[in-house]
């Protein structure tokens, strides 16, 4: 038995209970699903089927709790109003001015709690993998955040006067925009979407690897003891508490990879909004 | 499904997380649509309406407060004034009372002044006519008295009341004039 086929042959987190002959850390492999039905663009798998139900909870969340808003909010309404305020008031306000808040606001509060949704099930029992550690979401997200403040700026500012300012930053002397120019042409129009984009994706993969590295290593070194080796339940132990711990870090990340992704669209947004920057 | 050590690292190969899965963006597509149009369309605007009215009601909360306060402040400077107007008042009285009571007793004073001086005339008056109906008594006793113990000196009786009298009127004064002098008898006959 070759070294890879030992690695490669075991299914991760499938099978735990047979007695490991050797530990098989989780990989990449974590977030491809194959379709359960449906074919080409239309087959739902365990990722899609996440993503309706995320997205049916969102929308029964929010529907139970402004279905009849009280002007003295109490229970879901007074939670969620905690929410979509602090979105609105330390992002929206803060970040764009009063006035355009007004008008993204409610799109920067849906945008957070959709991120928030689809980052939270790498923690959420039975799901366990977060629906933003896979490509497509986080860039859909990047893409219309992307088209939101180009669009947005085109319309404010005028198209080439918004191109203009982006390109040819006022206040630096001629020659320098030899330089400046294709920085910021590739930074404004290039890199925001990436790295978007990139942060948020590697985020969640690198999160959910180390929560399935510490759960996976838990296991393994539980059933230590059908090799024999029964002290390495010790180490499962340690590692079980670690996997405890990264459980509540993942759920910081969580929050806050929602909060920087609103944040920096909000961010862009007000960029290009405000001429001459 | 044992495949391949050569195999599996070809499709491994292919898993790029970079790639996303076109039904994978189709269905995310979709479902960020639904929400964020369930979200900007139906359930903020409605949440809008409960903070705005939760604004206003606040504000109108502070106004009124604001209102009720400068209200109280107006009353209390009033209550203020009619308090120092009160104590003016109060004090006005207190004065005048004074002077009132000083007046009184000074009345009160002048009248018993009045009083006592009328008390000791009429004591004076009476002492007065005591003393002439005393004196007169005396008067006529001590001219019997004389007139006895002259006739009995002189050995005649002075039948004459006239005579008698003059006489002891004569004596009398005699007496009035004399007696501080030393009272001498000699002076009657």
């Amino acid at each position: 038995m070759t070294l890879a086929s030992t690695v490669l042959d075991r299914p991760v987190l499938a099978n735990v209970s047979t007695p490991p002959d050797g530990y098989v850390p989780p990989g990449i492999e974590e977030f491809f699903y194959d379709p359960l039905f449906g074919s080409g663009m239309f087959a739902v798998n365990r990722i899609v089927l996440m993503m309706l139900l995320m997205t049916g909870l969102l929308c029964l969340l929010f529907g139970m709790g402004f279905r009849k808003p009280q002007v003295v909010p109490r229970g879901l309404q007074n939670v969620l109003e905690t929410g979509t305020e602090f979105v609105r008031t330390q992002i929206g306000d803060e970040v764009i001015g009063k006035e355009a808040s007004r008008r993204f606001s409610p799109y920067l509060t849906a945008l957070f709690f959709f991120i928030l949704a689809f980052n939270i099930t790498s923690i959420i029992p039975g799901l366990n993998l977060p629906i933003n550690g896979l490509a497509a979401v986080p860039l859909i997200l990047a893409v219309v955040t992307w088209v939101i403040y180009n669009v947005q700026g085109a319309k404010a500012q005028g198209l080439g006067h918004y191109v203009k300012g982006s390109l040819f930053p006022p206040g630096i002397p001629k020659p320098i925009y030899l330089l400046v120019t294709p920085i910021e042409l590739i930074s404004t129009f290039v890199l925001r979407p990436v790295t978007l984009f990139i942060r948020l994706l590697a985020n969640m993969i690198a999160g959910h690897l180390i929560l399935g590295l510490f759960f996976s290593a838990s296991t393994y070194l539980f059933l230590g003891y059908q090799d024999g080796r029964w002290w390495t339940a010790f180490f499962g132990l340690g590692s079980f508490a670690g996997a405890v711990v990264f459980t509540f870090f993942e759920a910081l990340v969580a929050v806050l990879q929602a909060y920087i992704f609103t944040l920096l669209t909000a961010v862009y947004l007000a960029g290009s909004l405000e001429p001459d920057h | 499904m044992p495949l391949s050590g050569a195999v599996l690292l070809a499709s491994e190969a292919e898993k790029n997380p970079l790639i996303p899965n076109a039904n994978e963006l189709f269905w995310g597509t979709i479902c960020f649509a639904i929400f964020v149009t369930f979200m900007v369309k139906f359930v903020l605007p409605k949440a809008k309406v409960a903070l705005d009215a939760r604004t206003e009601g606040i504000e109108g909360k502070l106004a009124s407060a604001e209102r009720d306060r400068d209200e109280a402040q107006v009353l209390l400077a009033q209550y203020r004034e009619q308090l120092a107007d009160a104590r003016t008042e109060a004090g006005r009285i207190r004065t005048e009372a004074q002077a009132q009571r000083a007046q009184i007793v000074e009345e009160a004073r002048a009248e018993a002044r009045v009083e006592a001086t009328r008390i000791t005339e009429s004591a004076t008056a009476q002492i007065a006519s005591e003393r002439a109906q005393v004196v007169a008594e005396l008067r006529r006793e001590v001219g019997g008295l004389a007139v006895e113990l002259a006739s009995r000196v002189v050995g005649e009786s002075l039948e004459d009341d006239a005579r008698q009298r003059r006489t002891v009127e004569r004596f009398l004064d005699g007496l009035d004039t004399a007696v501080p002098a030393g009272a001498a008898p000699g002076a009657v006959s």
